[in-house]
């Protein structure tokens, strides 16, 4: 039995007629198309399909989407504003915190999630929200350096 | 080339351009200044060495244009998929050809607009692809400046080159752009001469630290791999898979479809598949059908594979045999024997197999995740008994491949039920696809021998390689009698094994550097000491003299922590790694502090992608040393996810120091590879010096730490 669920995408009011128990991960990659949010294991224990839920970082492959009804969804395509990088994406690329790219989209969506909720994170408080994404290129230490290039950035920003 | 070729130069140590077979390309390209070339006929490994016979038909395996925009463009079969070629590259065609990076545009992979290559593995882009990239953008650069000369009416002397624009040297008013130079021209040269080529003195862009090229669109989440192309009216592919590796199919059922509409099934031969326009639906479809299975026998398991090997694998020949065995074994004074295991890893990339494909008009397009594009050509042509030209395999970004995606078994499947439905198809492993079909690294038996004489000299060494190949097994120590012999059997494996970031040269590294060490021990000489006194090859010890710096091997060591070294070569690059570990003897838990790796890679063209692509190298290698392996009982994969299968995360990376030996002026080596084979040896032997728990067997587990501090 077809149902309609509305959320909110990247800002964008969303609202599809779905079963409900498809994962957010299909519905954001497959039925609306926005393909940067990855599928690595399908069982949240990689990290690769990492989004947004009201502000706090979750793995899509794990959340049905009837359980997401009225909640605003952030993935790594609505991370950039007016066309400018987020200061998170632009550590990332300054620190070259990445090699093929494919678990990025996750690291970057749970950092800000983190970022969200401790605007000065230590290097210990990095590594311990980050340790459930996976990175089989080995790009660790350079996300660490990013998110923190990234908090000190954005905390400058608060202050002007 | 067919995946087994691959696989057997994979695991053997490939000095030289792998150049199958060449097409003509000549009638695809447009206007502008064009430098065509082959990889196999200019290499600075043979000293630029030309090959006459093909000058006139014209063959080359590369291309670089100038367009009539003064953009260039770079044709290579090449593939990025983290490695950073993209960016090194796109460096040195900038460099010779005197413009902005960002005005170089890489084509890579796309075998209807770039020409043959035999597929991205083996450390030999930078190798190869690099110096050759150098010579035909030189050229380019020298074409452009004759044009410019007529142009002004001076000689060629007279002018400069900066950013893309010809000056006169002492009129700068007077300048033309490479766009305007090229505008309405087609000029076609193959490289027959060597051109002069810049001195490191004079590089801008070479050697230095630059970001990668794709990095934006990574960040963004634009980039594109193999299961982000949505075709229209494109089906999602599920395929039937057994639970115990190599099952024959003995029947299939699928008449629970009927309550899933519109999907389709696929039934030929050994695929059974089931598609449908959601994903969902096909998924929750291809667990209703029922197969039933005839499995393989169970011959081994993770515990007794290497008596298995041992009892089993037979057939070898002799790799290295030099000097006299029995004499030296009478003459040493101190024989140490030994014998090492390591286990079957998975690739683990976190981007599973995927592909994307359509026919139209009998013509197949494919997106596949594929180091070997190329290859996947010839596989699906093969498949289909048409013609190479019919087949189309696109330009995609791989995220990850680390030599598993050499095989290409999902981009058959995917065009063999895009082919049965007549539906485009997308065909995405799931995690449990990606761990079954992997193509493992193989598991492999080392037995070590070693001599030593009254002054501590190394001088006998016996090595019998069991599974894991020759490659980097040529001695750097000064052993005066020697045998390297190899063991290999097919389908000894009880699933798919192949190439694995730097083929069997992490598993015998590890024998050979844990064997170093235990023989230094034995003599009671310091690791770092044994291996200076034995060495014969002067850049080695210069390598292991830098490393042996910049850890400070000498410095004061706090009780619990211990300093291991390890020693190798692979793909043109000399590796040495020294690595601190600290152990809870009480729980066998192994903390690694620091790893410091040196290496003597030739020219390093990007200082910074070649310090990731080291950084990444250690990262991965800590998980075969310490906590990677597959755990199988016959054909049975219990390592079915990232849930039991460990692999490096933040919480267990350490800090880590890339040092190479500066050599700007000589042939660029590999850099992909190399690092991560001295990581298994470096760990153990640092392992021990903290416990003195010698332990034999990657990966080098707690419980295997308290049984070895148990026995000793």
């Amino acid at each position: 039995m077809k149902q309609s669920i509305s959320f909110k995408l990247n800002n964008e009011p969303i609202t599809i007629e779905v079963n409900g128990d498809e994962s957010l991960l299909t519905v954001i990659r497959t039925y609306l198309d926005q393909t940067g949010t990855k599928y690595g294991c399908g069982i949240g224990e990689c990290g690769a399909c990492t989004v947004l839920i009201d502000n706090q970082a979750e793995k899509a492959c794990m959340i049905l989407i009837e359980d997401v009804i009225d909640t605003e969804i952030l993935t790594i395509e609505g991370l950039a504003s007016n066309g400018n990088l987020h200061p998170l994406q632009k550590a990332f690329v300054s620190h070259d915190a990445l090699q093929c790219g494919f678990c990025t989209p996750g690291m970057i969506m749970n950092a800000y999630g983190l970022l969200k909720r401790n605007p000065n994170p230590t290097r210990e408080n990095i590594i311990d929200e980050m340790d459930a994404n996976l990175c089989r290129c080995g790009s660790y230490n350079r996300i660490v350096e990013a998110i923190q290039t990234a908090a000190e950035e954005m905390n400058e920003k608060i202050k002007l | 080339m067919k995946p087994d070729k691959i696989t057997e130069l994979y695991f053997s140590d490939v000095n030289e351009p792998i150049n199958y077979d060449r097409r003509k390309f000549l009638k695809k390209l447009g206007k502008g200044i064009i430098v065509i070339f082959s990889l196999s006929e200019l290499s600075l490994m043979n000293g630029w060495s030309q090959g006459t016979s093909q000058e006139k038909e014209l063959d080359f395996n590369a291309y670089l244009r100038v367009k009539e925009d003064g953009r260039v463009d770079c044709y290579t079969g090449k593939i990025e998929m983290g490695q950073g070629i993209i960016t090194s590259l796109a460096q040195v065609i900038a460099e010779e050809l005197e413009v902005p990076i960002n005005s170089v545009d890489m084509i890579m992979g796309d075998t209807d607009l770039c020409p043959y290559d035999a597929g991205t593995w083996g450390s030999l882009t930078t190798r190869f692809a690099d110096p050759v990239l150098r010579a035909a953008a030189a050229e380019a650069r020298e074409i452009l400046i004759d044009i410019a000369a007529k142009h002004f009416e001076v000689t060629k002397d007279m002018l400069q080159v900066k950013d893309g624009i010809i000056y006169v040297k002492d009129n700068h008013s007077k300048k033309v752009t490479f766009a305007e130079l090229t505008k309405g021209k087609r000029i076609v040269r193959s490289l027959k001469i060597k051109p002069e080529i810049k001195k490191a003195k004079d590089f801008k862009i070479i050697g230095k630290p630059t970001i990668s090229l794709d990095a934006v669109a990574k960040v963004a989440g634009k980039a594109k791999y193999s299961g982000d192309i949505k075709l229209t009216g494109m089906v999602y592919a599920n395929v039937v898979r057994p639970t115990v590796y190599g099952s024959k199919i003995l029947s299939v059922d699928a008449s629970g479809l009927s309550a899933f509409e519109g999907v389709q099934l696929i039934n030929e031969n050994d695929l059974v598949a089931v598609v449908h326009e959601d994903p969902e639906i096909s998924y929750k479809a291809s667990k209703i059908v029922k197969v039933s299975w005839e499995a393989p026998e169970i011959k081994t398991n993770n515990e007794d594979i290497f008596q298995y090997l041992d009892e089993n694998v037979k057939e070898h020949k002799v790799f290295i045999e030099e000097g006299n065995i029995e004499n030296a074994k009478l003459a040493s004074k101190t024989i140490i024997e030994a014998n090492y295991h390591d286990g079957y890893v998975a690739h683990a990339p976190i981007e599973t197999h995927s592909a994307t494909c359509y026919f139209e008009n009998d013509k197949l397009t494919i997106w596949a995740s594929t180091q070997t594009p190329f290859g996947t050509r010839e596989q699906l042509a093969n498949t289909f008994d048409m013609p190479l030209e019919m087949v189309h395999v696109k330009q995609i970004f791989l995220g990850g491949g680390f030599g598993g995606k050499i095989y290409n078994q999902q981009a058959i499947e995917a065009a063999r039920i895009a082919k049965s439905c007549g539906k485009p198809v997308q065909l995405v492993w799931s995690r449990r696809e990606e761990f079954m079909y992997d193509r493992f690294r193989p598991a492999a038996l080392m037995k070590a021998v070693s001599g030593v004489d009254e002054n501590g000299k190394l001088n006998l060494w016996e090595f019998d390689i069991y599974c894991a190949g020759t490659r980097g097994t040529k001695l750097f120590y000064d052993i005066p009698n020697s045998r390297t012999r190899m063991f290999n059997s097919a389908d000894i494996h009880p699933f798919g094994t192949g190439a694995w970031r730097a083929p069997g040269n992490n598993s015998t590294t590890f024998a050979r550097e844990s064997h170093i060490d235990a023989t230094a021990h034995s003599v009671g000489i310091d690791a770092l000491e044994f291996r200076l006194k034995n060495l014969k090859n002067d850049d080695m010890v210069a390598t292991l003299k830098l490393a042996a710096k910049t850890f400070d091997w000498t410095r004061k060591k706090e009780p619990g922590f211990g300093y291991g070294i390890a020693l190798g070569e692979d793909a043109g690059t000399l590796v040495a790694i020294i690595a601190e570990v600290f152990v809870d003897k009480f729980t066998g838990v192994v903390d690694v502090i620091k790893v410091v790796c040196a290496q003597d890679m030739g020219q390093v063209v990007n200082p910074h992608g070649a310090t990731v692509q080291t950084e990444g190298g250690i990262t991965m290698g800590l998980g075969y040393s310490l906590y990677e392996e597959i755990e199988f009982n016959g054909g049975t994969i219990k390592s079915k996810n990232f849930n039991r299968y460990e692999i490096t995360r933040f919480s267990k990376t350490p800090k880590i120091a890339c040092v190479f030996i500066d050599k700007m002026d000589s042939k660029p080596q590999g850099g992909g590879e190399p690092a991560i084979i001295c990581v298994g040896g470096a760990i153990a032997n640092a392992v021990f010096d903290a416990c003195g728990a010698r332990v034999n067997r990657m990966p080098v587990t707690p419980e295997r730490i308290l049984k070895a501090l148990k026995n000793s």
